[in-house]
């Protein structure tokens, strides 16, 4: 197989990826799969703290404060010793019914930024900071699909995923 | 200041970039001494692992000098000597708190992609493509350490530079899979693949107390290797049996323990290794499975085996049946380096790890492209190309 070849190919591969990340819509055949009401369905972080220690921190609150008040959170003690289940979900509607494609454009961008904010409580109360990455060192850039595609799915990276 | 990057598919370029910058309270900037080649850089050049963009830095396994640290390091001064593992963990999620560091929740800032790939992110790596962090690698004149405490390591007086190098991947990481195992006194350890990776596991697996170790590849020079600075026995499979020369050298029973070092572009003989080249080249597998398979066939029945070469999606012809019926327990890991680590430096200082015969060719940075071509293509006995980024 030439290097075009490989290069169309994993392009392929990779823009296939990014499309599945961005739609949300890969899933393990085996996985749990869509819930029938996505709005109920708890999303979790497991954070490596007792519930107090997660509660004291100050984390949950600025999380509650900045994703507003249609998102419902809670702590549970996790089992096995592995610390606290960290949880949200959305609570309200959206916009009205009648505009279901903005509803559903409005849900999946509230739950990008419930993922993003899960994650990200997570690294300050475990670590003490959010781990960056960018600006990170790099050579020329070349402007292809393939190159869209994985900087797409990077852009997205803590905002998309099963979580 | 100069990296070597990737441009594509089998390409490198020696070019300028932009130096590294403190980013987080947590990370140091290391001027790089030593960064070598990596098997598993191979599947990244070759573009086997799908999330590499042009102009990505290569490398990750490298020691070199703090010259910058964060605020909140606490471990490190400028000035120190360092060897750092290629993978990037936190030290306080549930994962890193059970020595399963290269699990870390929280040293990948792109978790989404391993996530939606396997089910669950795994921890951050330097330089192994953005699915795990897009973090700029070591093949470069500076490098960014995040979570320095965690993952930087002073080097011992009495220990080289070049010792030290392979404290960073290929001494961990064969002393993951010798480790998780679960090698006993008295077993008889099989690995395959010669390389770095399968010459430290070997040794890492006599150390722990097997009695027979034996390493399977086709290259003289690494066998020679292995017989030289190991110490174990060795199979040449492009000219013996495997399955019946280690029945022979088992009483018949197999290996207790086979630690499969090799990966996703195994090579091999006979018409499935013919079936393994031709669904990857197509792309309907995307690794190649020659010597996993080959492990489970030859592992003793009720035996463990362990696959520490980098595999990155699904295979075909997976023989489960055996593995379910002989009762093999099957375990694999990325290396969980912060483990190991100061105890393998303590065992190079201790001389009983050798790593610098793995550094065959020790070149500057600009003969990068050589470097990678020669390793490529085992030219010149090549096991690893060392390069020298401030020569």
């Amino acid at each position: 197989m030439n290097r075009r070849t490989v290069g169309v190919t994993a392009a392929a591969i990779a823009g296939g990826a990014a499309i599945l990340i961005a739609q949300g819509r890969f899933r393990s055949p085996s996985g749990a799969g869509e819930a029938a009401d996505p709005r109920s369905r708890w999303r979790s972080v497991t954070v490596n703290r007792t519930a107090e220690e997660v509660a004291a921190g100050g984390q949950v609150d600025e999380m509650h404060s900045a994703l507003g008040g249609d998102v419902e959170i809670d702590l549970r003690t996790a089992p096995g010793d592995k610390g606290t289940e960290l949880r949200a979900r959305l609570r309200a509607e959206g916009p009205s019914a009648d505009d279901s494609r903005r509803g559903a454009d409005h849900e999946r961008e509230r739950t990008r930024q419930l993922r993003r904010a899960l994650r990200e409580a997570k690294q300050m109360i475990e670590v003490g900071e959010v781990l960056r990455v960018d600006p990170t060192p790099h050579g020329r850039r070349k402007t292809t699909p393939f190159g869209a595609a994985v900087e797409f799915a990077t852009d997205r990276g803590p905002e998309e995923g099963l979580l | 200041m100069k990296a070597l990057c990737w441009a594509g598919v089998n390409e490198v370029d020696v070019e300028t970039v932009d130096d590294p910058t403190i980013l987080n309270d947590r990370d140091v900037i290391v001027k790089v001494r030593l960064s070598t080649t990596c098997g598993s850089d191979l599947h990244l050049l070759g573009g086997y692992i799908p999330t590499m963009r042009a102009g990505d830095v290569l490398g990750h396994e490298f020691m070199g000098e703090v010259v910058e640290i964060g605020p909140a390091v606490k471990k490190h001064r400028v000035g120190d000597r360092v060897v750092v593992c290629s993978f990037i963990a936190c030290g306080q999620c549930w994962y890193c708190t059970h020595d399963l560091y290269s699990l870390c929740d929280n040293g990948n800032p792109n978790p989404a992609i391993t996530e939606t790939m396997w089910g669950s992110p795994i921890g951050g790596c330097f330089a192994y493509s953005h699915a795990l962090g897009g973090f700029a690698g070591s093949h470069a004149e500076y490098i960014r350490v995040p979570l320095a405490d965690q993952g930087a390591f002073p080097v011992p007086d009495g220990v080289s530079d070049l010792s030290a190098l392979f404290a960073s991947d290929a001494a961990p990481t064969g002393w993951t899979g010798a480790d998780l195992a679960g090698i006993t006194p008295g077993d008889t350890v099989a690995v395959w693949g010669a390389g770095g990776v399968g010459q430290m596991a070997a040794r890492a697996a006599m150390l722990l107390g097997a009695e027979q170790v034996i390493v399977i590849d086709r290259l003289p020079e690494r066998l020679e290797q292995v017989r030289t600075f190991v110490g174990a026995e060795t199979i040449d499979y492009s000219s013996d049996n495997v399955q019946s020369e280690l029945k022979e050298r088992t009483g018949g029973r197999g290996p207790d323990v086979c630690i499969e070092a090799v990966g996703m572009e195994a090579h091999g003989t006979g018409p499935a290794y013919l079936f393994d080249q031709v669904k990857q080249q197509l792309r309907l597998q995307s690794d190649r499975p020659t010597a996993l398979r080959e492990a489970i066939y030859a592992c003793r029945k009720g035996g463990s085996l362990f696959a520490l070469g980098v595999f990155g999606g699904v295979i075909d012809k997976f023989p489960f049946g055996a593995v379910m019926n002989k009762g093999l327990t099957l375990r694999g890991a990325q290396q969980h380096g912060h483990r190991y680590i100061p105890t393998i430096l303590e065992r190079i200082a201790a001389g009983d790890i050798d790593t610098e015969h793995l550094a065959t060719h020790i070149l500057p940075l600009s003969d990068g492209r050589r470097g990678y071509e020669m390793f490529k293509n085992k030219e010149d006995g090549c096991v690893r190309a060392v390069f020298q980024p401030a020569s």
